[in-house]
């Protein structure tokens, strides 16, 4: 269930009272306003909203990657807001995985090596790691690709490493940021696919920004930041506006 | 370590500008190693100088003879054990450019005086009996192919221009690598029968060896005050001291060679900071990536400089190996102008160490900027 007018309880994730101002030269620019949101877990959640509406920003803040102005980010009980920045590292890795548009994997790195990434931080043996970055391609449906460098793989193959990677040290949320913005209409409905599953199948809370509304379809809940805040819209309607399938 | 496999893959990720750094490194080294080893030949004297051992000169030059008279009014001075003496005898054997030390030596007590560099007993049984014998260091008889019961001419310069007959009747080495192989001896009753008149009864200085390195400054006073007034006043000083001022005859050798050192390696800081820039900034968007999946700053600091530590370890080893290849050939191209090219272990440490701390010093800006990278802001980039 996911709710933003800040009155939920309970939920995986709670943003209260979330304000971001940039200054830009002498000027303040506030991108959030008071913002609320309750994320549980298991949901699949899409933000939505013109360019510079702060969707970004806002995912930034919930991963970690940022600190707001004032308010407070609370996931699995951890107030993150004021943690200090080697805490936060920690942090990130081990609830968040990160989910980028241009994939961002090391290209100097074999699949394997690129999924293997934050298990390098776990103490766990090169035997354990073997066995969670394999299983983690194989949820992708890579299996076969493993010991192919990014530059040997297409746009959608890159991108199932990028969610392999996210998914492999089994972090308590994911975040997309446009993970299909960079990718062709097939492409993109095979990621919006394996996205739906690790939802579906694996229980993974997922938190996406997106421009495009039939991706945002795909997701339980699409929210709209307008002005700086959060306003609940329909899947279905948007489902609708998009006039196909994804 | 977990890490070798991210750090050797972001080292080699562009070869050519690998190779050309580590070449950088390499050729940096290489000519420390080869100005260090010619300091090094330079300042030999010092360092093998006896800490008990005296140098008497001419007080007007070391080119102006002194009595052999005086040999028994030092023995009688306190404090003084043993007294040698020797000529520069500046012959050459073939051609000019087969250049090697000749010395006469006093045979009574040059071994005495020297007990660091070895002859047999035997072959210096042989070499007393033999009024044309000749003793010979170990790297001028390889040079030339010499060998025991040889006869070498060698034709004198400063007195006359005969050639002069000598039978290879030993070979010394020293006992350390250090210590000069290079001279040659022979006796001084076969050069006080052959010189001039006029040279007759002349040495070129004394070397004495002392009861206690403590008395040194004594002795050397007792000896200059009492040949003070004569026509052939001395200067005595302790053979490093003598040993140092032979080498400032050439300038300061020293100074050239580590102002040539310091703007070598400064140099090399700065390509390789350079290099280490502009690497990083390549890779802004993947440093970004590791920050936000968990790597922390003090880690992402530590794969920069792990990098430019592995960039100079590697160059520096090879350009101290192949000085290690060439400092051979660096001593037979100067046909023994410089006696003993060793290069040491301690050149060999203080090199590398000087290298690791040329690639600290140029990871660490870079490092520094990717540690203090904001995640958002550089993915914003990528």
């Amino acid at each position: 269930m996911v709710r933003v007018d800040g009155k939920g309880s309970g939920a995986l994730i709670q943003v209260r009272g979330l304000n971001k101002t940039y200054k830009r030269g002498g000027e303040s620019i506030q991108v959030l306003q008071g913002l609320n949101l309750d994320v549980d877990k298991g949901d699949f959640v899409a933000f939505m909203g013109p360019s510079g509406s702060g969707k970004t920003t806002l995912l930034n803040l919930m991963g970690g990657l940022d600190v707001p102005t004032s308010g407070t980010i609370s996931v699995d009980g951890d107030e993150i807001t004021h943690m200090s920045a080697s805490k936060l590292t920690q942090w990130r890795a081990r609830h968040v995985g990160f989910i980028f548009q241009m994939y961002n994997l090391i290209p100097v790195l074999t699949a394997f090596q690129n999924v293997e990434l934050p298990l390098l931080l776990t103490k766990l043996s090169a035997s354990d790691r073997k066995k969670h970055v394999e299983t983690a391609l194989s949820v992708v449906g890579l299996s076969d690709r493993m010991h192919h460098y990014p530059r040997q793989l297409s746009g959608g193959q890159e991108q199932r490493v990028t969610i392999a990677r996210a998914i492999v040290s089994d972090p308590t949320f994911l975040l997309c940021d446009e993970p299909t913005g960079d990718l062709d209409r097939k492409s993109a409905t095979e990621i919006m696919e394996l996205i739906e599953a690790l939802v579906a199948k694996h229980g993974k809370t997922v938190l996406m920004v997106t421009h495009d509304p039939v991706v945002a379809a795909r997701a339980h809940t699409t929210l709209h930041l307008e002005k700086g805040e959060l306003v609940e819209g329909s899947a279905e309607r948007l489902a609708a506006m998009a006039g196909g399938h994804v | 370590m977990k890490f070798t496999r991210l750090i050797w893959a972001n080292l080699t990720r562009k070869k050519i500008r690998l190779i050309l750094t580590l070449g950088s490194f390499a050729v940096a080294l290489f000519l420390f190693a080869f100005l260090a080893v010619v300091k090094d030949a330079f300042g030999r004297g010092a360092d093998v100088a006896g800490a008990d051992r005296l140098v008497v000169i001419n007080r007007t030059s070391i080119i102006n003879p002194i009595p052999l008279s005086y040999r028994d009014k030092i023995l009688r001075i306190p404090g003084v054990k043993v007294v040698t003496h020797n000529n520069w005898f500046g012959g050459i054997y073939q051609d000019e450019k087969n250049f090697f030390p000749q010395f006469v030596i006093d045979p009574e007590n040059q071994r005495q005086v020297f007990p660091e560099l070895i002859v047999p007993d035997d072959q210096w049984a042989n070499f007393l009996k033999d009024r044309q014998g000749a003793i010979v260091g170990e790297k001028t008889a390889e040079r030339f192919h010499w060998k025991i019961g040889d006869r070498i001419p060698i034709k004198s310069t400063i007195y006359g221009n005969a050639a002069w007959e000598f039978n290879i009747d030993g070979i010394y080495h020293g006992k350390r690598p250090q210590d000069d192989e290079t001279q040659f001896w022979f006796q001084w009753d076969y050069f006080e029968e052959r010189v001039p008149e006029r040279a007759k009864g002349n040495i070129g200085w004394y070397v004495l060896r002392l009861n206690s390195p403590d008395d040194a400054v004594r002795v050397a006073k007792a000896i200059d005050d009492q040949f003070a007034n004569s026509p052939y006043e001395t200067k005595t000083q302790t053979e490093s001291a003598f040993a140092a001022g032979w080498v400032k005859q050439f300038g300061n050798i020293e100074f050239l060679i580590l102002s040539i050192g310091a703007v070598v390696f400064f140099t090399l800081l700065l390509v390789t900071g350079n290099t280490m820039a502009i690497s990083v900034r390549e890779r802004t968007g993947e440093l970004a990536v590791l920050k936000a999946i968990g790597f922390g700053d003090q880690m992402v600091l530590f794969f920069v400089l792990a990098e430019a530590i592995a960039i100079s370890l590697f160059g520096g080893l090879l350009g101290l190996g192949l000085a290690m290849m060439a400092v051979p050939g660096l001593a037979r191209a100067l046909n023994g102008l410089l006696p003993a090219l060793v290069l040491s272990k301690a050149t060999l440490a203080l090199g590398l160490g000087v290298a690791l701390l040329v690639g600290l010093i140029s990871g660490l800006l870079p490092g520094i900027m990717a540690m203090r990278m904001r995640v958002i802001n550089a993915l914003r980039r990528v």
